[in-house]
């Protein structure tokens, strides 16, 4: 018999394309939650490895704050035309102008907690059960104890006390009307794993995770990506820069690091030398400790 | 490069979370800014050095109480493997969370105080270890600091274990005297126990040969989704998707698919684009067989010529984990594999006490208590018995009302009169 053991990257690729047919066999309406970040373009291509040549049992869902980099909608919108498959979008701007939530003021305003009363919207409003999400243990330390089906309420929140036990791979995704689940397949991969297999599999990323020239402007010791999103003052001075960004999110909180990456092999080896994390480059887990956990609980993602 | 998965047991009290933090910080596994957090905070030992055990607690309430609730998981490597913890508490109270940890673990490390040496505790967490299954255990005699690297302690302790890992039926057990508060032996062999000839803990988690019974087990294969794109040119596809869950699956392989127990043949493998010749325990593929057969999500296929038992009424090991108690009046549901039915607790045979492993009868089937019972399925399951598959032994129970997960079931043999 064999004695082949899998290779760390097989096995986690195994496990990820395990939890997306678990969600396909469990649910009635699920969906993917795609922020046109590494990780969740990292999910379509192991929900391609999971489902083809059949289409994907679900969605794509991609919550727009409006203030994104225009590489990501160009990457995302040619990513769908090239898979196939089917893409929801949510508008921030439309709870905005529904009254639902109401713009930040100052000079930090940022768009980044509105999205949350948008993503629940848009679950109601679809009626979507399971919202599959590129969330990852390692991140932080309230992501490191979610589990890998995480139930949320009607509200949409996260109560840390009463999670189900999770026990070897079987998952429970039964849940009442009204509730919903997040799915994180990839919970147990590190940055480096992502990265790493982005490289393996050949993956194409929007360019501003590469290094590239930028305008930026110096925000609490952090670059940050000039731009009409970004309420600035005189006492802010653009200068241009080569940056690179760990993550994509919404243009108000992602921030720059300096960086002469221009391929991914550059990447990974910056990384593997790295001493910041990478959330420490989003300046929303800096308000307090607690900052993860308490917007979790809220129903972010 | 592999992965191991590994469980801390033992209490906060035994420094269990100073261990974790003492690997992490010891091998560089701490970034920059979580460092500058850690230094921050203002949560420091006796001796004015920082408490590592912060790193691995995570939820505020935990931080209020000094206490670990829930399991945690963390992540680190080495040139050698790459890591999970699963940080469990270790409290009586909180037994169903070591269970989870230790459902999905490679290696089990048990703390015992060197001033206490093996109690109570000791014996619940090593029985808990054995009954889920680890197969490997390091027992890290911990504080040795506080009795003055002293040997004759040590050896004590090492020998009273041994009784007890008899008596709970653990096999593989290794011996390393550590104190996680002043790092000897962690990652960095001790300067203060040069009696002690072997390496630190981390020299021995990077080395440590481990035995993966999944992979030289009966084949087995759980279908949790069949993909039929049903188009025009791929009209008459018809895949099976799933993981293989132990042994491994070759292109012209006898299967039998359970538990209609209809008989066939493999005819091609995918994964995407490639067509391997084999999948082997672990990898998650695509399944053609050569005749038609009505297959669907919660059937299993299986090597013909090694086939598990199947049954309706099963004796099993039960851990219970809801705050209400087990009901035998009550249909629940039983989560198999990717096989959902409903199910009774036909008969409780007995509990354990878990601190003196002593039988008990007649009484109610409480959160975290343990022990035997037989339940009858409303279908069919085809399982292995847990200690020899445990891929195709576990299931959980899940309460009809809540849809909690209530217990973890340990299948054991058939029970049909």
């Amino acid at each position: 018999m064999s004695k082949h053991t899998l290779d760390y990257l097989d096995e986690l690729e195994a496990e990820a394309i395990y939890i997306l047919r678990e969600v396909a066999g469990q649910f009635e309406k699920p969906a993917l939650l795609f922020s046109g970040g590494k990780d969740s373009i990292t999910l379509v291509r192991l929900a391609e490895k999971a489902f083809r040549p059949g289409k994907f049992p679900f969605p794509l869902v991609h919550i727009d704050t409006g203030h994104n980099f225009k590489e990501t909608i160009e990457y995302r919108d040619k990513m769908i035309s090239r898979i196939g498959e089917k893409l929801i979008v949510g508008l921030v701007q439309d709870s905005i102008d529904e009254g639902k939530v109401v713009e930040q003021k100052g000079k930090n305003a940022s768009r980044n907690t509105l999205q949350t009363v948008t993503l629940l919207d848009t679950i109601a409003r679809h009626g979507f059960d399971a919202c599959i999400g590129g969330a990852r243990r390692d991140e932080e330390k309230a992501r490191a104890k979610e589990r890998i089906f995480s139930v949320r309420d009607e509200f949409g929140q996260w109560d840390p006390k009463r999670q189900r036990p999770e026990l070897w791979n079987i998952f429970n995704g039964k849940i009442h009307k009204g509730e919903n689940v997040r799915v994180f397949p990839i919970s147990n991969w590190t940055e480096l794993d992502v990265w790493n297999y982005i490289r393996r599999e050949k993956i194409e990323l929007p360019s501003i995770y590469f290094a590239h020239e930028r305008e930026v402007i110096t925000r609490n010791g952090q670059y940050m990506a000039a731009s009409p999103f970004l309420n600035m003052d005189d006492e802010d001075i653009i200068e241009r820069r080569t940056v690179r960004f760990r993550t994509v999110g919404d243009m108000t909180c992602t921030a720059a690091v300096e960086s002469y990456a221009y391929q991914i092999d550059d990447i990974i080896n910056e990384i593997s030398e790295s001493k910041i994390s990478e959330r420490g480059a989003r300046m929303d887990d800096k308000v307090s400790e607690a900052a993860m956990e308490d917007r979790k609980k809220g129903g972010y993602f | 490069m592999d992965i191991l998965k590994f469980i801390t047991a033992g209490s906060v009290d035994d420094g269990k979370s100073t261990l974790i933090g003492r690997l992490l910080y010891d091998s560089e596994s701490i970034l920059a800014d979580q460092l500058e957090a850690l230094h921050r905070s203002n949560r420091k030992n006796d001796d004015g050095t920082i408490d590592l055990a912060i790193l691995t607690d995570g939820l505020k309430a935990e931080r209020e109480q000094g206490i670990t609730i829930d399991v945690a998981y963390k992540y680190f490597q080495t040139d050698k493997r790459k890591f999970i913890i699963a940080d469990t508490p270790g409290h009586i109270q909180y037994t169903r969370n070591m269970v989870t940890g230790a459902s999905n673990a490679n290696l089990a490390i048990i703390l015992v105080d060197a001033r206490k040496g093996v109690i109570e505790q000791t014996i619940r967490h090593s029985y808990l270890v054995s009954l889920l299954g680890i197969q490997q255990v390091v027992v890290c005699i911990n504080k040795m600091d506080m009795v003055d690297y002293s040997e004759a302690i040590f050896e004590t302790i090492v020998n009273d274990y041994k009784a007890l890992a008899y008596k709970v039926g653990l096999q593989n057990v290794k011996y390393i005297p550590v104190s996680a508060l002043k790092g000897d032996n962690i990652v960095n062999e001790s300067l203060k126990m040069h009696w002690y000839e072997g390496k630190s803990l981390l020299h021995f988690l990077e080395t440590v040969e481990l035995k993966r019974d999944e992979s030289t087990a009966h084949a087995r294969f759980p279908v949790q989704w069949v993909v039929r794109p049903q188009t025009e040119e791929l009209h008459d596809y018809r895949g099976y998707a799933g993981r293989v869950s132990s042994g491994s699956f070759k292109v012209n392989d006898k299967v039998t698919v359970l538990p209609s127990g209809f008989h066939s043949t493999i005819e091609k493998i995918e994964v995407l684009d490639a067509e391997p010749e084999e999948a082997v325990a672990g990898m998650s593929v695509t399944i053609h067989l050569k005749d038609e057969i009505d297959i669907s999500r919660g059937d299993v296929l299986v090597n013909t010529e090694y086939q598990p038992q199947t049954a309706q009424q099963i004796e099993a090991d039960l851990c219970w984990m809801d705050t209400r108690a087990l009901d035998t009046s009550l249909t629940y549901f039983i989560q198999h594999n990717s096989k959902l039915t409903r199910c009774k607790i036909q008969e409780v045979l007995y509990k354990v006490n878990i601190n003196t492993l002593e039988k008990e009868f007649g009484e109610e089937f409480k959160l975290n208590d343990i022990g035997r019972i037989i339940i009858k399925t409303a279908e069919p399951l085809p399982f292995d018995p847990y200690q020899t598959i445990k891929a195709n032994g576990g299931a959980i129970l899940i309460d009809s009302r809540t849809n909690v997960t209530v217990g973890a079931l340990m299948l054991r043999s058939s029970a049909t009169d």
